[in-house]
């Protein structure tokens, strides 16, 4: 054995990694190229999952409990709640036009893909600046009371307002009972 | 490039966030239901606020910048959730359906 136990250590952090990234990649593409919307939230929640990990692995570990908890504990639970509220049917388009779209799609979206990477590969970034701060959860908690105060308390008016609009649209139009 | 070094380098977390917003563009145009469209949409946001997370780790004076930012793509997404889920729910008492190509009517 000729490991020693730092390589061995980085080893298995660049493996846990390339496993969040995986995840990542893979739950999108299971989100979006699945047929049935079921399948499609699963992926979903899978590539939150992954996100959460690279979030870690971008020393925050607090933006990523917070990425476990509202975007898979709330926003795929509530697509779960509305995907049974509506029932939705598998699509009824006729083969070759599904095909051709789909193949348009794909070939619209690798380009896209295609040139944000080569973009990434060709720009020149300049040196990091010294960091000034570390980023730990007290001084997250105070550029949000502070330097982005207003922001923040413009964020909870819109998320205020959301919430009661959907109660408004979704009320309106139901029957009551006689 | 070397595959232990991956998760320190600004342009792996910059090609992740790429292909999630090509994912989610794939999907929005080949869904046919406000669901599938919903579901893309919130990749595209997960796209972005990977490369805001990213770039305020790496090149940022102030670490926190990011951080802040991917918190308040968080709010605007469950606010959009939200909004996108009460008008499914509208729409689907009024046509029975939310495949977007039965959506054609423009009645007051």
């Amino acid at each position: 054995m000729s490991l020693t136990s730092a390589s061995m250590h980085s080893g298995l952090e660049a493996a846990v990694f390339v496993g969040f990234a995986v995840a990542t990649l893979g739950g999108a593409g299971i989100a979006v190229a699945s047929r049935r919307l079921v399948r499609s939230v699963c992926g979903l929640a899978l590539s939150f999952l992954g996100l959460a990990g690279l979030y870690y692995y971008l020393q925050s570990p607090f933006l990523s409990l917070m990425q476990i908890l509202v975007y898979v504990g709330a926003i795929c639970i509530t697509i779960m709640f509305a995907m049974m509220l509506t029932d939705p049917q598998d699509q009824r388009v006729s083969r070759g036009r599904r095909l051709l779209l789909e193949t348009v799609c794909l070939l619209v979206a690798g380009l896209l893909a295609a040139g944000l990477i080569v973009v990434i590969g060709r720009a020149g970034w300049v040196a990091p600046a010294p960091a000034a701060h570390t980023g730990t959860i007290q001084e997250l908690g105070r550029a949000l009371l502070y330097r982005y105060g207003f922001a923040f308390e413009v964020i909870s008016l819109v998320l205020l307002l959301a919430s009661l609009g959907a109660l408004v649209v979704a009320r309106s139009g139901r029957r009551t009972k006689p | 490039m070397n595959f232990l070094l991956w998760s320190g380098q600004l342009q792996v977390y910059l090609v992740i966030g790429a292909l999630l917003f090509a994912a989610g563009f794939y999907g929005f145009f080949r869904h046919r239901t406000l669901v599938g469209m919903l579901i893309s949409g919130e990749l595209i946001m997960a796209g972005a606020a990977l490369n805001f997370m990213a770039f305020g780790h790496f090149r940022a004076a102030d670490v926190v910048a990011g951080q802040t930012f991917a918190l308040f793509i968080m709010g605007i997404a469950a606010a959009e959730a939200a909004i996108v889920l009460s008008i499914m729910i509208a729409v689907y008492r009024n046509y029975r359906s939310i495949e977007t190509k039965d959506l054609k009517d423009l009645e007051g």
